[in-house]
């Protein structure tokens, strides 16, 4: 057994899944409270992701670009909610998989036009672009453990707001009772568009953070939704704690199957096949989790106290 | 009663439309718009099925692609081992065991998916249903024997008694009777006791247990006859693109299939027909406009969701009041 | 719905009435949408330049182009192939970026009766065991360029190396045909979800961590990008250097220009055709490309403007005469048109037997990033599956 790669491949996971961590937080705070289905939620992400692209260029280094494009992304969101998600949340769950459905459409095909269809490749600033040894061997690219740091902060930042702040104690209560949280005199209107812009922040900042990896691209967001849904339904629906555990969890589980399923499949198959199934099974696997918590546990691993 | 005879007026002239238009289009060498009609027939038995537990059920399934896609490699796999070899079992040329291969492997995978899912209900029912669908498109993504991702050429047809699947008549006239036959079947189930037990669970699952209903196996069986009900489409869909790929399971199709239920109207027997005519005709005029095609379809969903209840069934009874 | 199909029907049939007159129909089916659609735009504005240069004409026929966007999916491919075929009633279809989009569209082309010109994929099945007589390809054979590299690696002096590829139909054969040529170890290989997977950081830790003295891959469009920045971030080019295919292309330098990624200045790959190949052909594509369009066209360019010429070819061959398929295909066996990459003959599969060549990222004398040849790797070099094919 390679130590030192099982180390590299845990820090890999663990970054994999605080990027999704950050796209399903947003994504239980719009469900938790807004009792929301919104797969355009990635749409979001992508727009973070372009925003940002385009702001480097501009402004000429990416953390000043992160900077402004965070509360371009709100603003993004809030007026989404404006515009199509309010008039949504009194509709059922089939509807509103639908509209968001369409709205994915409109959002990637605007990207399209908006930045053309080839992607924007998001240059770092030198001392971000290298590299850290943690230990003699264990080398990680700089960017990565500042994503694995952004992760944790954020994490942390929003632990506080759920548990310590005025807004978190709304959401909270919002999650487990949402008309006890209007008979407390609250403007719910306000406060959904809030819970919507953060949520659209938390996202966008996911989709900055990946695009000096990958890039800025169309149809970013497809991919990276389904999954976020799997995190968000395997920790229970509007719980924090629970997107963050499954998020780590998938995140691991990507990976390390990524690393080592091939080896273990040439146990048994041809090299061969080993080599093209690996990767299919692995895919697979977040979902065969995610039937086993459903079948034992229905709403998940930590659901809301009261429904 | 009166809304009822304007509805069965309506199915009548739609399905007339959808035996005579078609033909005619072939035989006057518009092969193309055949293909269409056989699209669009196919996939209308597909959201037919489906409308089963969704519209009338009210278990909104985001998976049944997968059944639609296991159907048709219902047809692949055996055609691919008659024509290369291999797995001697399965491998043949004969229809009816492309049928009963089809329907039976989606039922069963119904049962057990089946099983587990609907002890969940709401976004929890459809997430996990998706994941189960999102399951079969991964597991067939990983058979190298059948080219995995790139998909599978059917090089030889199913092979059926008085029926040429060659030939593009023959494959449309049986896609069209299967549908109407698909349309008796829902109709006959949602009329009877049995369909009054889901209609039910769909309003008030509580009251109909204390009534002293199984729900559970009432909501099981008709989860398994829609998911056969699919897997048979994908029989169709099969012999009828002669390319299958787990594409056809991907969680999208499986979205496509719901919005053409909704677009069309749910708990009604014509409506998933209609919704199924009006993607297909609409995808195929949009798109040779524009390759940005998706944003005006998108647009249209949402417009659709915000404003237009019960969708074009909604709208066309309606408005005749 | 009655009134729908029927106005259809009333539209087509006078289309129907208007199809007679002297034109060679050709569809082109690649990638205008999704993140493939880079690829695809620049096939489609070599192919408009290719028409502009004809000067809309055939020898006396009218050309008319139909696109169809196969949206990066088989199925799509298959079903807008389907519509040029059956709707359209096209002469030649042309395309096809990706090999598994190819292989789902070539039986209906083909069944009925047409001519299919590959500008891009060439899977191996299409040059085997499925050749056809009316399938051509104005590019290559995928398995080709990936053993040229083989042997640039056998003559660096490599012992071992690490494979990463996308796991679809091209990516197997890219992998198949390193492996056939190259000498020394192949110490792991990983195939990854296609086209969906962007984050490489578990492979590549795995290709450090095997100890390999080079890496190997294929990807192509953005994917190729992508991989290239974090093979950087991962800073292994002095410890792993890089050998690629159809990875950094015309399309992909001027983003890494423009995002001063100098990294990727002086890395090779090999390659059938450069935009600095001495031919009046060449230069005149390369410059009136340049010219319109500010960039330098990618392979994908080139060989899309290749099909067009030898489609060309066959047209003028029978003087028009789009019904004498045996005339039209025995001169495009020939391959007498003027390629953007010199003279090259047809093997008995119609695959291209063609030079490769090594080239290499430099800085362009007007200081675009761009390619120059370093070597001919590989003369008149044919494809491995021609023998399984019985033409």
């Amino acid at each position: 057994m390679d130590y030192t790669l099982l180390f590299i491949q845990t820090l890999n996971g663990v970054q994999l899944g605080l990027l999704l961590f950050l796209v399903a937080s947003g994504l239980t705070l719009v469900f938790g409270i807004l009792d929301f289905v919104n797969l355009a939620h990635g749409s979001i992400y992508m727009f973070g992701a372009f925003i940002c692209a385009s702001l480097t260029y501009y402004l000429g280094n990416f953390l000043w670009a992160v900077l402004v494009a965070l509360p371009l992304t709100g603003l993004v969101g809030y007026f989404l909610e404006r515009i199509v998600a309010r008039h949504l949340y009194d509709k059922d769950h089939l509807d509103q998989v639908l509209a968001t459905f369409g709205l994915i459409l409109v959002l990637d095909t605007s990207a399209h036009l908006i930045w053309g269809p080839e992607g924007i490749s998001v240059p770092l600033p030198a001392w971000l672009d290298g590299q850290v040894e943690i230990f003699a061997g264990a080398v990680i690219p700089t960017f990565r453990l500042l994503i694995i740091g952004t992760g944790l902060v954020v994490a942390g930042g929003l632990y506080w707001l759920v548990n310590f702040t005025r807004l978190g104690m709304l959401i909270r209560a919002g999650a487990s009772n949402r008309t006890m949280v209007s008979a407390l005199g609250i403007d719910i209107s306000t406060l959904f568009a809030l819970v919507f812009a953060l949520g659209a922040m938390l996202a966008g900042l996911a989709g900055m953070l990946i695009s000096p990896i990958t890039e800025a691209s169309i149809g970013m967001g497809g991919q990276i939704i389904i999954t976020a849904f799997v995190v968000i339904i395997i920790g229970g629906i509007g719980s924090m704690k629970g997107a963050f555990v499954a998020a780590i969890l998938i995140g691991l589980i990507d990976t390390l199957g990524r690393s080592f399923l091939d080896d273990i499949f040439q146990l048994f198959m041809s090299e061969a096949a080993a080599e093209t199934s690996a990767p299919a099974v692995s895919a697979m696997m977040i979902y065969i989790l995610m039937a086993i918590v459903l079948a034992f546990k229905p709403l998940g691993l930590f659901p809301p106290k009261v429904r | 009663m009166k809304t009822l005879s304007k509805t069965g007026w309506l199915t009548f002239a739609v399905m007339l439309a959808l035996a005579i238009l078609p033909p005619v289009f072939f035989l006057t060498g518009n092969a193309f718009y055949l293909d269409l009609a056989t699209r669009l027939v196919i996939l209308g038995i597909a959201a037919v099925g489906l409308n089963l537990i969704l519209g009338y059920g009210g278990l909104v399934s985001f998976g049944h692609a997968a059944f639609i896609g296991l159907g048709a490699y219902a047809v692949g796999i055996p055609s691919y081992h008659a024509t290369w070899g291999g797995f001697d079992m399965v491998a043949s040329y004969n229809g009816l065991f492309h049928i009963a291969l089809a329907v039976g492997i989606s039922a069963l995978f119904a049962l057990v998916t089946g099983a587990i899912s609907l002890r969940t209900k709401g976004v929890y029912f459809i997430m996990i249903t998706m994941a189960f669908g999102q399951m079969a498109f991964f597991l067939f993504q990983s058979l190298n024997v059948y080219n995995g991702d790139d998909g599978l050429t059917i090089d030889v047809r199913s092979e059926l008694p008085f029926i040429n699947l060659d030939k593009p008549l023959h494959l449309y006239l049986l896609s069209y009777v299967s549908l109407v036959v698909a349309m008796i079947v829902v109709k006959t189930i949602v009329n009877s006791r049995f369909g009054m037990v889901i209609k039910g669970a769909k309003g008030n699952n509580e009251r109909m247990i204390t009534l002293g209903y199984n729900t559970y196996i009432y909501r099981l069986t008709a989860y398994v006859i829609s998911g056969a009900m699919c897997g048979y489409a994908g029989f169709l869909l099969g012999n009828f693109t002669t390319f299958i790929s787990p594409d056809m399971m991907h969680w999208t199709r499986s979205g496509e299939l719901m919005f053409m239920i909704i677009l069309g109207g749910v708990s009604t027997v014509l409506g998933p027909v209609l919704g199924s005519s009006t993607f297909i005709l609409l995808e195929e005029v949009l798109s040779s406009l524009t390759i940005y095609w998706h944003l005006p379809f998108g647009l249209m969903l949402i417009i659709l969701v915000l404003f237009i209840r019960g969708g074009l069934m909604g709208l066309l009874i309606r408005k005749g009041r | 719905m009655k009134r729908l199909l029927g106005a259809a029907l009333a539209a087509t049939m006078l289309t129907a009435g208007a199809v007679q007159s002297a034109e060679v129909k050709i569809g082109f089916v690649t990638t205008l949408t999704t993140g493939g659609a880079v690829i695809g735009i620049d096939q489609q504005n070599a192919v408009n330049l290719a028409i502009e240069h004809m000067g809309g004409k055939m020898g006396d026929l009218d050309i008319n182009l139909i696109f169809g966007d196969d949206g990066f999916k088989p199925e799509t491919g298959k079903q807008v192939t389907d519509k040029l075929v059956k709707q359209d009633d096209v002469d030649f279809v042309a395309g096809y970026i990706w090999s598994h989009v190819l292989l789902a569209s070539r039986k209906s082309v083909l069944d009925a009766g047409k001519f299919l010109i590959s500008a891009n994929a060439g899977p191996g099945p299409v040059a085997g065991k499925h050749c056809n007589e009316n399938f051509f390809s104005a590019s290559w054979q995928n398995d080709q360029t990936p053993m040229a590299m083989g042997e640039v690696l056998n003559q660096n002096g490599v012992k071992s190396i690490y494979i990463i590829a996308p796991n679809y139909a091209a990516g197997k054969g890219m992998v198949a045909g390193v492996k056939r040529t190259f000498k020394g170890e192949v110490l792991g290989t990983d195939m990854t979800a296609w086209p969906t997977q962007l984050d490489f950081s578990a492979e590549l830790a795995k290709a450090k961590a095997s100890g390999a003295e080079a890496l190997f891959i294929f990807y192509p469009g953005k994917a190729g990008g992508a991989f290239m920045k974090q093979y950087q971030q991962a800073g292994l080019k002095e410890t792993l250097p890089l050998y690629t295919v159809f990875t950094v292309d015309a399309l992909s330098l001027p983003k890494f220009q423009a995002a001063n990624f100098t990294d990727v200045l002086g890395s090779q790959f090999t390659q059938q055709w450069d935009p600095t190949l001495d031919n009046d052909q060449n230069a005149r594509f390369v410059a009136d490309f340049r010219a319109k369009h500010g960039t330098y066209p990618s392979f994908y360019a080139a060989q899309a403007y290749d099909s067009m010429f030898l489609i060309k070819s066959a047209v003028e061959a029978v003087n028009g005469d789009l019904s004498d398929m045996d005339g039209m295909r025995a001169a495009m066996k020939a391959a007498t048109y003027p390629s953007v990459r010199g003279e090259y003959t047809y093997g008995n599969n119609h695959m291209p037997i063609q030079n490769f060549y090594l080239r290499e990222v430099v800085v362009g004398d007007d200081g675009n990033w761009t390619t120059k040849v370093v070597k001919t790797v590989y003369e008149g070099h044919q494809d491995t599956y021609a023998a399984q094919c019985g033409l």
